[in-house]
Parts: structure tokens; sequence; C-alpha cells
């Protein structure tokens, strides 16, 4: 065992993390950017969880809108959120994550059916997902968000 | 997705708008997928930084596209015109592999 692979065996992931962090972190300020831009424009066209609306009898057309995404956390915040399962409590690095998933998945929605009116019955769903090698599970969903896109007739 | 040109699928008990005028019962449509090597080597790498994992994302897009698409096929078999109360499920049967269902109620409007 020399010191040049002691350096390895330690360096690596002390690089990844330092990597992760940088430019996970960027990334993560631009994705904000991002949603919160896309948010400012859909918020006249509103995903509602319930199935009435309360302009009933108004609807021209209904049809299913469907939007999903698959992140990620960096190796940043997966090394700190360790040190978390060892003395609980919340999880703030994994919350932003979900956080920006649920956002990203509703706004594809409401851009898969770019001109309705309103969406009606928005679901959300959330699942985990594992590598191959069945080791990474912790860190990557998937958000799927549904709902039924309604067009109004155009009042006069 | 395909198929919804002719058919109108929602995840309500209804077609706004519309009378329905017969029931035909649940129609389901489900497709298992396992991972591409190569996609997940890229999710590999991509996981360092964080962020969406594009290869995963339309991986699963296309899944819910198939099962969607084998859903309407079977209502139109039955001569349904639309599909009322979609839902989507994801569960994961093997390390690497999730299955996806969509299945709703199949009607017709007029």
């Amino acid at each position: 065992m020399t010191s040049v692979e002691l350096w390895i065996t330690l360096g690596i992931p002390v690089v990844l993390i330092v990597v992760g962090k940088v430019v996970g972190a960027s990334l993560e300020r631009g994705h904000y950017r991002s949603i919160v831009d896309r948010e400012a424009r859909f918020r006249a066209r509103p995903a509602i969880s319930t199935k009435e609306l309360d302009a009933a009898g108004l609807v021209q057309s209904a049809s299913l809108a469907v939007g999903s995404v698959v992140v990620s956390v960096d190796h940043f915040k997966r090394f700190v959120s360790g040190f978390r399962m060892i003395f609980g409590g919340e999880v703030r690095s994994y919350s932003s994550l979900i956080d920006r998933a649920r956002r990203e998945a509703v706004l594809r929605m409401k851009e898969s059916k770019p001109g309705a009116d309103a969406y009606l019955n928005t679901r959300i769903e959330t699942s985990t997902i594992s590598s191959t090698a069945g080791n990474e599970g912790m860190g990557t969903i998937e958000v799927l968000a549904y709902g039924t896109a309604v067009h109004y007739h155009h009042r006069p | 997705m395909n198929g919804e040109a002719h058919l109108i699928l929602t995840n309500i008990d209804s077609v706004p708008g519309r009378q329905i005028v017969q029931h035909f019962g649940l129609v389901q449509g489900s497709t298992i997928r396992a991972k591409h090597f190569g996609r997940d080597f890229a999710a590999g790498l991509k996981n360092i930084v964080g962020g969406e994992l594009k290869g995963y994302t339309e991986l699963l897009q296309e899944s819910r596209a198939e099962a969607t698409n084998r859903m309407v096929a079977q209502a139109s078999e039955l001569g349904a015109n639309a599909v009322i109360n979609v839902r989507f499920t994801t569960s994961s049967v093997a390390q690497g592999a999730s299955e996806i269902l969509a299945y709703g109620t199949a009607v017709l409007v007029e």
C-alpha cells in the first residue's frame, strides 16, 4: 500500500463530492429559475385537484395531459444525507430535489396541452427507480403528473 | 400519444360536455421495460451532478405511451370512443425493470 494508492482511494470520492456540490448547485439554481419562469406563464391556466369545475357546461373539449420527469440528487447531497440517516430528522437536501421534480412534472403536463384553460383532477405520483445493480435506488425518482385538460367555450 | 386522435381520454368520471350512452367496463394496458445498459451507464455519470436523467425520462415516457396505446386498442375493439377515469401506476417487478399499467373505463359518448 503506497501513499499514491491511498490518495487515489480517498481522492476519487472527495473529487466526486466536490464536483457534485459545485455543478449540482449551479444546475439546481438554473432549474429553479426556469421553473419559476414557466410557472408564471401558466398561472392563468391552473392545475386543480378536484373533478368539478365551476363553469360546468361551458366545456368544449377534454383530453388527457401527461408529464413526467426522472431526477437524481448529486453526490454531495447523497453524502450529506448519509449523515442525516445517522441522527434522524428532516433530510433537507432531498426536499429540494422532490420539489423540483414535482413542479417540473406539473409544468410538463401543462406543456403537453398548452392551450387548455384548466387541468382537472391533477394527480401526482412518485416512484423510486433502482439501477440494475440495485444499489442506487436512493436518490433517483420519477414523478408523473396527469390530469384532464379542458378547453372552455370562449366567452363573448 | 397515438390513438388520442380518435379516442377521448380523461381522468375524471365523465367526458365534460358529452353524454355517456354506454359502458363497456374496465380496459387496461401494461408493459414491462428493462433498462438499457448504455442508458444505465450514462445515468450513472449524471448521478454525480444530479438533475434530470433524460434517458430514463424518455424510457418511461415511451413505456407509458405503449401501455396507453394497448389500453386504447382494447377500448376501440369493444366499440368505445372514450376512456374515462384513466389511472397510471408503476411498480418495480425486478431490479432494473418496471411495469407500467394504464387502466380506465371504456364508454361510448354521443
